[in-house]
């Protein structure tokens, strides 16, 4: 269901917002990638995830379907999530 | 990878809690002596956590009505709703629940929690969408992973990010359907219907609303939220439960679509499941005539949220946004929480603690219910104890300790 990821500007986008919201949850000096696994890498409980979710879906003016989540694991699947929706918009 | 493993953190955080004392997710209740009070470690305990709204767990017609139906038909039905488990008073119910709502159609459930299940899962199909309050109970996500529709969580009473979420689907064809609750569980506010009907009618979408907390306890003649907002009409399903004003268990669902009775082959969790109990039908049928018979009750309700809740704010505490049946006490950490739930039950006083992530905003709370049969006396009583208890725990003022109750 999922593309590989191109690097498009719109992944672009979705990655640098990603990164800039997850920016408070960041352990020590390890910086975000896209590899970042959301809940393991980051000091975030369920409730924190939900309300990034809600951020990303206002600054990309996007619905994240719950159905998706359980697939969403580490940033960079966040991002093809958020350029997947944005361009069905 | 062992079995249990992935609740590791759950069960370490569990530990802590009991650590304190009395297991708060495990209360026993050795003797229940009447709506407001229990025996608890053998102290005779004021209960203010058990969503007996109208207090009618031990009312004296509804006892009569379950002991004559338990003597009648026996003890269960051993069976489902469509098989051998539907009996004439089964029938009955789901007729009264009809009229009571003004509805042609209505269906009863083994719990509310099924009710929710069965319904929010069935109604929407594969094409379809279901947008759903983030501040909704366990069982309308548990629904929601049971559906085969897309699933999409809206801002917790927020009519606009709900009229966002519906423009963004009005390409799409599918049927979108929204669930949102009379009252929530967890903070005691209610839901902007009158907006969220307006919002809902302008996209051609449905709507369902969960009474389980106002049945019995808002609009004019105790239907709910929906009845006190006046927009029943734009209501579609209203689902509730039996065990919170009705005070037994169960759930049920009223609704006017005209092919609603094909639910009762094709909606698991009504199907895959005994029937209620003749005895617990019975409470219930002569509950819900107390409801219509006596709102008086519903009056004694309201005048005793009014005493707790302005009491417990002029006290200083940080309380839920709006009055009603649930009257939660919001505080800073989880520890505090626990300290002050387990002071209370130690003084003879039971709430309920909740913790995230079980609480909107990850806020811990001590989560207050009241019943049309709490005396002033007892609701006083009860403010005066946690007053105290928080003030020795250093979250309240020293002069708003002294404030009138």
């Amino acid at each position: 269901m999922l593309k590989d990821p191109t690097v498009t500007s719109v992944e672009q986008a979705a990655f640098k917002e990603v990164a800039k919201v997850l920016e408070p949850f960041r352990r020590h000096e390890t910086p975000i990638t896209r590899d970042t696994d959301i809940t393991a890498d980051l000091d975030l409980d369920s409730l924190a995830v939900m309300n990034l979710l809600m951020q990303v879906e206002e600054k990309f003016d996007i619905s994240i379907p719950l159905n998706l989540i359980p697939e969403i694991r580490t940033v960079g699947d966040l991002v093809k999530v958020i350029e997947q929706l944005t361009k069905g918009a | 990878m062992a079995l249990f493993e992935r609740f590791a953190p759950l069960m370490h955080a569990h530990d802590a809690v009991k650590a304190a004392g009395t297991d708060p997710f495990g209360v026993r209740m050795d003797r229940v002596l009447s709506p407001t009070e229990a025996v608890i470690k053998g102290r005779r305990t004021l209960l203010a956590g058990t969503n007996n709204y109208l207090g009618l767990t031990f009312d004296s017609g509804c006892i009569a009505a379950a002991r004559s139906a338990m003597e009648t038909f026996g003890t269960g039905t051993t069976g489902s709703s469509i098989a051998n488990g539907s009996y004439g008073g089964h029938r009955a119910l789901e007729r009264a629940l009809a009229e009571f709502f003004d509805r042609e159609h209505g269906m009863v459930f083994s719990t509310g929690y099924q009710a929710n299940l069965g319904i929010i899962s069935t109604v929407a199909g594969p094409k379809d969408y279901l947008i759903i309050d983030a501040d909704c109970h366990a069982s309308i996500y548990d629904a929601c992973k049971l559906s085969s529709a897309t699933v999409i969580r809206a801002r917790h009473n927020d009519p606009a990010d709900l009229d966002k979420r519906l423009q963004r689907l009005a390409e799409q064809p599918g049927d979108k359907v929204i669930v949102t609750e009379g009252i929530y569980s967890m903070l005691g506010d209610q839901a902007p219907l009158a907006e969220i009907a307006e919002v809902k009618r302008r996209h051609g979408a449905y709507l369902v609303v969960d009474e389980a907390h106002s049945l019995g306890v808002l609009g004019e003649t105790g239907r709910g939220l929906a009845q006190a907002a006046g927009v029943e009409a734009d209501v579609d399903f209203v689902v509730g439960t039996f065990s919170k004003s009705l005070g037994a268990v169960g759930g049920f669902c009223v609704s006017n679509h005209p092919d609603f009775e094909v639910l009762r082959i094709v909606c698991r969790p009504y199907m895959f499941t005994a029937s209620l109990p003749p005895s617990v039908i019975a409470s219930v049928r002569a509950a819900l005539e107390t409801v219509a018979r006596r709102p008086d009750l519903r009056h004694r309700l309201w005048r005793n949220i009014g005493t707790l809740y302005d009491a417990l704010e002029r006290r200083g505490f940080l309380l839920g946004p709006q009055k009603g049946p649930v009257v939660a006490v919001r505080l800073p950490s989880p520890e505090m929480a626990i300290h002050l739930w387990q002071a209370l039950l130690n003084a003879g006083v039971y709430v309920n603690l909740a913790l995230p992530p079980a609480t909107p905003s990850g806020e811990p709370l001590l989560r207050c219910s009241v019943c049309a049969a709490h005396t002033t006396e007892q609701l006083r009583h009860m403010v005066d104890v946690l007053t105290d208890i928080a003030y020795d725990a250093g979250l309240l003022e020293p002069q708003m300790r002294a404030a009138a109750g």
